[in-house]
């Protein structure tokens, strides 16, 4: 796979001596030139009343692009896309009142999973204010406890310095959205503008360079294991990709397994040996049986969400805990930290590198050798096997096919939420990071289309393809008609088994097979909806035709709406039920199956 | 949320935290206390230097240890907070609340209110012939025992400042 296509280095960099700041403008164009010199080339949104003194402003304007979504939510989840695949913030652009509590759900999403967004919403004219005016809403009350942090713009005077501002706080520390509020007003009237260089965030400097004792004591307890493991998470993909080369470098160095969360997939590289897989609710069972008996344990920007440590007091009992994480709201929230380690990975990740090599640190032999036995014994149990068909397309095969003839391209996976996304995450090998964009934290159905819809903006030549269930996808199907105004030859592939799988799995093993309200009838016609909106249908129904339709579907220059018809009451495994601790598991092929404990009906 | 260690004991602190003076940030605060589940007790804002336009807030919570932890380490990861004090674990500080009482009454009642008055250190700030208000100030368990006293006396109104609170020597924030 070719290596991932990064911010060109002159992209973040303030470009304010072409702009000649102190220049009078209107507040419309005081945004437009804020985008500008912040270098955003790529912005999506929607027009409404609030915001069209800034439509008026980019209309023409060949410095921006902007996508034109069908509803606002779609904006959201392609500018998380967007900034996911390269790295960049994703910029959002949307009118008062119900556009901005549209993209409340992408905002809470970007939130979640640490997404470095900025949006701009358009407001009422200040004087209007709180007399619930035509397409009023509080917007910064609404997005406050779904935002890193938001503005509501009353001077045109402030209006440059809070873009900048928006840009330096989505991006520094955890990444997050940032809301800036801008009533109509203030688009028209004259200020003078500031460029980015002259801005400088009064109080928010978070810490990146981890304490050197620390991580020195962090080396040490590696240094002495018996039974390690990396627990790996979304803050190195965060961290950029120098985090993930660093973090290749100290795993060989040390040749200690290496296990990630959902957000963390692709940091390290899945063919490698070392490699145990995905770890949690339904990950590998040598990835959760290594951390439940593991001796020390490295989380490198994980945050011990509840998806992945199961039974939080029988989680990983016999550990001494590493925590890397840039939030100190991070460590000790969940699960108590050992060696707490406040700072950005790459860095925190060069240090120990440097410290392991300095130190000459030799792990016990005997023990590796024996904690790599153990784990090979777990791998050997091949927890992520199923039982194929020769007639109906069992949905692992058809990702496992996907992978098989998609890996050797450029190629970028977006997913829904549900099944499909559990056993894209299983079954979907990623090797590089940046490369596997999907909804973590907040588990949000119709994420993929639209940020799939982001992704290609990002990286136009490239393979995109979206991961999808058919519930799912009909959340944000209303982009397909985004995708095509703009040329995006997206590649939606569902699994179509029309249930919520997932739902479906859990009243299955939880409610007694009462599968109440989890079953799609009258689902469109997915080929017949692909040309409605002008691009491409496909289907698969048998196991021999996939292939060829999956290379079909490849060749195809337009979007695709893939339509794969699986097996209706195939369940996600290996899983580890609600309530249970990493050692007990439910595998697909397993007898006695631990079941859900009535504690365990309380959690999600 | 639930506490890491199970049966761990229930502390009260007191937090001082320094805000830019922003439109929010009060806000901001007290949503993040009630989306996590925090406790406030009490809790005190005011801008405290009017040339950078920061404010002091001063809020006593409980909690586990570790949840108090949390609760520090959430408020300063807001944005516009520039720092989070502990004054029940890092300092020796000194906390100081005041109240205005309203207690109406006649005869041996108005009297007994006026004599433990005295005891307390209250001043009278407003009169007329069937009533008082007392302004005190101290520790708030001294505000508590004062408003207990005057109950059977003829309690009308309380209203509170809240605890404000600043670390004894010569450092500052």
């Amino acid at each position: 796979m070719p290596a991932p296509k990064t911010a060109t280095p002159t992209a973040n960099e303030p470009r304010d001596a072409k702009t000649a700041p102190g220049r009078v403008m209107d507040g419309a164009h005081m945004v437009v030139q804020a985008l500008v010199d912040q270098g955003v080339e790529v912005i999506f949104g929607y027009p409404g009343g609030a915001v069209l003194p800034i439509y008026d402003a980019l209309f023409e304007d060949e410095r921006i692009r902007h996508v034109l979504v069908r509803h606002e939510q779609g904006a959201t989840h392609a500018a998380e896309g967007y900034a996911r695949s390269s790295g960049r913030p994703g910029v959002v652009l949307v009118t008062s009142g119900p556009g901005a509590t549209n993209a409340v759900t992408g905002l809470t999403d970007a939130l979640m999973d640490s997404i470095p967004l900025v949006c701009l919403t358009g407001q009422v004219a200040t004087h209007l204010i709180g007399s619930d005016a035509f397409q009023e809403c509080d917007t910064v009350g609404i997005t406050r406890p779904c935002t890193k942090h938001n503005y509501l713009v009353k001077d045109v005077n402030d209006l440059a310095r809070v873009i900048h501002e928006a840009f330096y706080v989505a991006t520094s520390g955890r990444p997050g959205p940032v809301v800036v509020d801008i009533p109509k007003d203030i688009q028209f009237q004259q200020g003078p503008y500031t460029g980015p260089s002259q801005v400088r965030h009064r109080t928010y400097r978070p810490r990146v360079k981890g304490d050197y004792a620390r991580i020195q004591e962090a080396v040490e307890l590696m240094a002495h294991a018996k039974r390690p493991i990396f627990y790996t998470g979304g803050g190195v993909i965060n961290s950029g990709p120098a985090a993930s080369q660093l973090l290749r470098e100290l795993v060989r160095l040390t040749g200690f397994p290496v296990t990630s969360t959902l957000m963390g997939l692709g940091a390290y590289p899945a063919h490698d040996p070392q490699w145990l897989g995905m770890l949690g609710m339904h990950g590998t069972y040598e990835a959760n049986m290594a951390m439940h008996d593991c001796d020390v344990m490295i989380n490198i920007g994980a945050r011990f969400d509840d998806r992945v440590t199961g039974k939080l007091d029988e989680f990983s009992p016999g550990s001494k805990k590493i925590h890397v994480d840039i939030d100190p709201s991070s460590i000790n929230k969940n699960v108590h930290a050992d060696v707490p380690i406040v700072g950005d990975v790459a860095h925190v990740l060069e240090d120990m590198v440097r410290i392991w090599k300095a130190r000459n640190a030799h792990p016990d032999k005997a023990a590796m050798a024996s904690w790599w036995g153990a784990i090979e014994g777990w791998r050997g149990r091949k927890s992520l096997a199923f039982k194929n068909s020769s007639t109906i397309i069992k949905p692992q095969y058809a990702v496992q096919r996907l992978y098989e003839l998609t890996k050797d391209r450029d190629v970028y996976i977006t997913t829904e939420v549900g099944q499909h996304q559990m056993w894209a995450a299983q079954h979907y090998h990623f090797e590089e990071p940046n490369r596997w964009m999907t909804s973590g934290g907040l588990g949000t159905m119709g994420y993929g289309l639209p940020a799939a819809v982001g992704v290609q903006m990002a990286h136009p030549k490239s393979l995109v393809i979206d991961i999808a269930g058919e519930a799912s996808v009909l959340m944000t199907m209303q982009e397909m008609s985004t995708a095509v105004q703009h040329d995006l030859p997206i590649k939606i592939f569902i699994l179509n088994n029309e249930y919520m799988g997932m739902v479906r799995q859990w009243q299955q093993l939880l409610h007694g097979g009462r599968y109440s309200h989890s079953y799609t009838a009258s689902l469109p016609d997915f080929v017949k909806l692909a040309e409605a909106y002008g691009c491409v249908g496909l289907r698969a129904k048998t196991p021999d035709e996939l292939d060829g339709k999956i290379l079909e579907m490849i060749e195809t220059d337009k979007p695709v709406i893939f339509d794969c018809l699986v097996d209706k009451h195939e369940n996600c495994y290996p899983m580890i039920p609600s309530g249970r601790a990493h050692n007990e598991m439910i595998l697909g092929d397993a007898e006695d199956q631990p079941g859900v404990t009535e504690e365990g009906k309380m959690l999600v | 949320m639930p506490p890491l260690v199970k049966d761990a004991k229930i502390e009260r602190h007191t937090l001082s935290v320094l805000v830019d003076n922003e439109a929010g940030v009060l806000a901001r605060v007290i949503a993040l206390f009630s989306a996590r589940g925090y406790n406030i007790e009490s809790l005190t804002v005011a801008e405290v230097d009017q040339a950078v336009h920061t404010s002091r807030i001063t809020v006593v919570t409980t909690g586990t240890a570790m949840m108090i932890e949390q609760i520090k380490a959430q408020l300063d990861r807001l944005v516009p907070v520039h720092k989070v004090v502990d004054l029940t674990v890092e300092h020796d500080a000194v906390e100081r609340e005041m109240a205005l009482v309203k207690v109406a009454g006649t005869g041996e009642k108005r009297v007994e209110a006026m004599r433990l008055s005295d005891i307390f250190r209250a001043r009278v700030i407003d009169t007329t012939h069937t009533s008082f208000i007392f302004e005190i100030s101290g520790a708030p368990s001294k505000l508590d025992k004062f408003i207990d006293l005057m109950r059977p006396l003829g309690l009308v109104d309380v209203s509170r400042t809240g605890v404000v609170a600043i670390a004894r020597g010569p450092e500052g924030m």
